[in-house]
């Protein structure tokens, strides 16, 4: 193990550039949907109807008893064999998106459960009601209060992401072990890909850092 | 599906909850040593311990366990597939289990520790009977949530050849060309692994307040 390695490792830096940014869109692209479709799902959570709230938790603690990978491969031969025929990385950005909004849902529910009833009540006062008092009083504060939370989501995809690499997605992981494998390099490449993905959880973690200040300041 | 392919998957339960278990009780007590390392403010472990944990919470498992397993012979040391797995486990809950030993430490009453202190208690009986039992009921909640993380992320050492519940379906339904009813039937035993759990939080939180209540 050597210094040499590590510039071996780089010299294929089309491959790790491209795959690189492979990881990034999928990263980006599943935690902004999932954000959005969490933000939907939970007023369904929070829903009075018994058969919608229901079902929706069933979803959601589905999701939260099951590994990734294993949603991934039934995402993978599951949606084949219902007549639903998707590239890898498709099936990979939807198994992405599917299963982090369950937990995106649970999160934000937490966060409308902490706001305090009077602040509800005092919209509900000033006639706001349905989806206007969701989309003025409620969801703004529950994004603010959920924040860390969505923010630790965001790097929890960034590792699921990884996974992808078994259903043949060229992600940063995929391209590595490919590297590796040619020129005998595990140590050296593996550890490039690892700072890579801290690279990016800082990224996540300043952003998160801003939004909770943000947030803070507007707090009531 | 029939009987063996039944068996062949329940055994893999046997390989994610000993990979996992041994994760825990290696990484739990690593973890604990380095949040009281940061907490003890010892000038450079400290930096050294915050570092490795920021890398290590951002590092996906099946990177991890890549990295370990054929990264390992280059610097010398070979690992059978099962040792690899345990390792990166162990890795994974030591850096988690920092961070929640670390926060239930931050919440710690200092002064309890000044007033050993002053009773002339020894630094480790300090530790072992003020602080720790404390630290303990107050990081328990945490720490079994992240158990269930580390068993949903145990699926990443079926890339280094393990055959855990998830690898043991997909191969099932490999064989009898029929993948989805095997990889239900590993997310029953996953869900039973998990409720297990989360069971095991309540009860040893009921049984870690009865002696406040007598006290």
């Amino acid at each position: 193990m050597s210094f040499d390695n590590f510039l071996l490792v780089w010299q294929q830096y089309p491959e790790i550039l491209e795959a690189f940014g492979n990881t990034l869109m999928l990263i980006g692209i599943a935690g902004s949907v999932s954000m959005i479709l969490g933000v939907f799902l939970t007023p369904l959570l929070m829903s009075h109807r018994k058969a919608v709230s229901l079902s929706v938790t069933f979803y959601c603690e589905s999701m939260r008893c099951m590994p990734f990978l294993l949603f991934v491969y039934m995402i993978y031969f599951g949606l084949p064999s219902a007549g639903i025929q998707l590239s890898n990385w498709t099936t990979g950005v939807v198994a992405l998106i599917l299963y982090n909004s369950a937990y995106m849902a649970i999160f934000l529910k937490g966060a409308w459960k902490d706001i305090p009833t009077e602040t509800i009540e005092a919209g509900r006062a000033y006639g706001f009601h349905g989806l206007k008092l969701f989309r003025r009083v409620i969801m703004p504060l529950m994004l603010m209060r959920a924040t860390p939370m969505i923010g630790n989501q965001w790097v929890q995809i960034v590792k699921d992401s990884a996974f992808l690499g078994i259903i043949a997605v060229t992600e940063l992981t995929a391209a590595m072990n490919a590297i590796q494998a040619t020129y005998f390099i595990p140590f050296a490449s593996f550890l490039s890909a690892v700072l890579l993905y801290w690279l990016i959880s800082l990224v996540i973690e300043f952003f998160t850092t801003l939004f909770t200040r943000y947030a803070e300041v507007r707090r009531t | 599906m029939n009987a063996y392919d039944y068996w062949s998957i329940f055994q893999g339960s046997f390989t994610t909850v000993g990979v996992s278990l041994t994760g825990i009780l290696v990484g739990l007590p690593l973890g604990l040593g380095l949040a009281l390392l940061r907490w003890a403010r010892i000038p450079v472990s400290r930096q050294v311990a915050y570092l490795y944990v920021s890398i290590i919470r951002s590092c996906p498992a099946v990177t991890l366990v890549m990295l370990i397993y054929f990264g390992a012979p280059q610097l010398g040391v070979s690992l059978s597939p099962l040792v690899a797995a345990m390792i990166t486990m162990a890795v994974t809950a030591s850096a988690f289990s920092c961070e929640i030993w670390r926060s239930a430490l931050l919440s710690f009453d200092r002064q309890q520790y000044d007033a050993a202190l002053a009773f002339g208690m020894p630094r480790f009986t300090r530790v072992w009977r003020i602080v720790l039992p404390q630290v303990w009921r107050s990081s328990l909640p945490g720490l079994i949530n992240e158990t269930t993380m580390l068993v949903k992320s145990s699926p990443a050492i079926a890339v280094i050849g393990m055959v855990e519940i998830t690898r043991a379906a997909q191969r099932v339904g490999a064989r009898t060309y029929d993948p989805l009813p095997p990889l239900m039937v590993g997310l029953v035993l996953y869900v039973v692994i998990i409720f297990a759990l989360v069971r095991l939080q309540g009860r040893l939180e009921r049984s870690g307040k009865n002696p406040e209540t007598v006290a």
